[in-house]
């Protein structure tokens, strides 16, 4: 079996000598994403909670990036998605892309809908 | 031993997996499929999360002050840093499984084993991790107290630092009926005892003046509401009902009990999949070990698992965004 792995990642901007090297090189960058999350969100910069983008703070806009962005090189590095053909890796990653957006949106208007209801009714909830 | 040959006698139909459609293997393939089905899956039980966080937007628990515990360090709130370690042991452990896969396909047999190996130990240790945080979510640390509503009321000095109910709660000597099966309804048990009464606990908050009671709702700050002592003696007296000690999952002292629900669903179904891809790791261990893969010339059946191995650790990542980062 022939096994021909791409050896470069960032669009061919950083090219390893080897897989192996590749893999080590792959684990330095989750790690630092890693660190970086881990360091904002004890932190909690102040420029970044108090900003809104689309109805959510800056700083969940930059955990779902780089949440995105850990997923990408664990699938196409770790998953070796980067060495399958190009039909495999359509068929996986748009249906999921596809049915996963749909699913979020509708879901969250509505549990913002429901809020709304709870928030602005005749009601008592709080007792 | 004729069990460990790479023929499956499908080759050459086109049917049977012989051709490999899009390269991959019929193996490869399936477990590809097994991926993507999975994936919706969790993805739905994320987007549900969501929906309910959603719906209680403005009382939903600050997983900051939910998760503060390190193993060893206790009482040093430090939120974040066990949680990140086991999101880097089971990095780690991806990597060592890629290197693994990446052993195999150069024939290595000793290195397949210890990379496996090290896969094993990174596995047993996040499961260990994720069932210590458990322990200590059920177990909860300052109790609260609910209300007829269901909301929670936590308790704080003037300072505005947290205050255990242990440590104002009055003894009051009481009896206490238990429920038996022969004098009511035998289908309805005793409930499970916390340590201190609601009584107790009231009596405590009324002899103690420094004590103010902190509502689930968020203020305009994004804090949660600060009562002031005479809303609080009201809220407490009027609204009061049970004391919560812990979360389980019709109770919860940390906040909402949806957010107790979902973490022990979604952490839980998580942990089971580690749980499967430890023993799965183990059963392909075994096999490297005594040679079955050398012998049938292909390291595939590691790939297989590494892609298995792969998607918990990527489902991972999403879970520690949605429940401790966001």
């Amino acid at each position: 079996m022939a096994h021909e792995h791409k050896l470069a990642i960032f669009r061919g901007t950083l090219k390893f000598k080897s897989n192996i090297t590749k893999i080590w090189g792959v684990f330095v960058f989750l790690s630092i994403i890693t660190i970086i999350e881990v360091a904002l969100g004890i932190i909690k910069p102040e420029f970044l909670t108090e900003t809104r983008f689309l109805a959510m703070k800056l700083l969940n806009w930059v955990f779902i990036i780089l949440t995105l962005v850990k997923a990408y090189y664990i699938t196409w590095d770790f998953m070796h998605m980067r060495d399958e053909k190009s039909g495999l890796r359509r068929a996986v990653v748009w249906t999921g892309v596809f049915l996963i957006c749909y699913l979020i949106l509708i879901l969250l208007i509505e549990g913002d809908y429901i809020f709304e209801v709870y928030k602005n009714n005749f009601i008592k909830f709080d007792f | 031993m004729d069990t460990t040959v790479a023929k499956t006698g499908t080759e050459g139909k086109t049917w049977g997996g012989g051709n490999q459609p899009l390269n991959a293997s019929y193996g490869k393939m399936m477990m590809w499929f097994f991926i993507v089905s999975d994936a919706l899956t969790f993805s739905g039980f994320i987007a549900a999360y969501g929906f309910s966080r959603f719906k209680f937007i403005d009382a939903w628990p600050i997983a900051d002050e939910v998760f503060t515990h390190v193993p060893f360090l206790h009482g040093v709130p430090a939120p974040m840093y066990y949680v990140a370690f086991m999101t880097f042991i089971l990095i780690f452990s991806s990597v060592t499984m890629v290197l693994a896969v990446d052993a195999g396909h150069k024939m290595q047999q000793k290195k397949v084993i210890w990379y496996m190996f090290f896969t094993i130990i990174g596995g047993v240790i996040f499961v260990g991790s994720q069932a210590w945080e458990w322990a200590t979510f059920i177990k909860g640390d300052y109790g609260a107290v609910e209300t007829k509503g269901g909301k929670i009321l936590q308790f704080l000095d003037t300072d505005g630092k947290r205050v255990a109910i242990a440590e104002f709660t009055e003894k009051i000597p009481s009896a206490r009926d238990i429920h038996v099966e022969n004098n009511g309804i035998w289908y309805e048990a005793e409930p499970t005892a916390t340590t201190y009464s609601y009584e107790e606990v009231k009596a405590g908050f009324l002899a103690n003046d420094n004590l103010l009671v902190r509502t689930q709702y968020y203020d305009e700050n994004g804090e949660p509401t600060v009562l002031s002592r005479e809303e609080s003696i009201a809220k407490i007296v009027n609204d009061g009902k049970l004391v919560v000690e812990g979360a389980n999952l019709k109770h919860n002292e940390y906040g909402h009990p949806l957010f107790a629900d979902f973490f022990f669903f979604i952490t839980g179904f998580h942990g089971f999949h580690v749980f499967t891809g430890v023993l799965i790791n183990i059963i392909v261990f075994f096999n490297v070990v005594i040679g079955t893969y050398e012998r049938r010339g292909s390291y595939e059946m590691v790939e297989k698992v590494g892609l298995y191995w792969h998607f918990v650790d990527l489902v991972w990542v999403f879970v520690f965004t949605f429940f401790y980062l966001v």
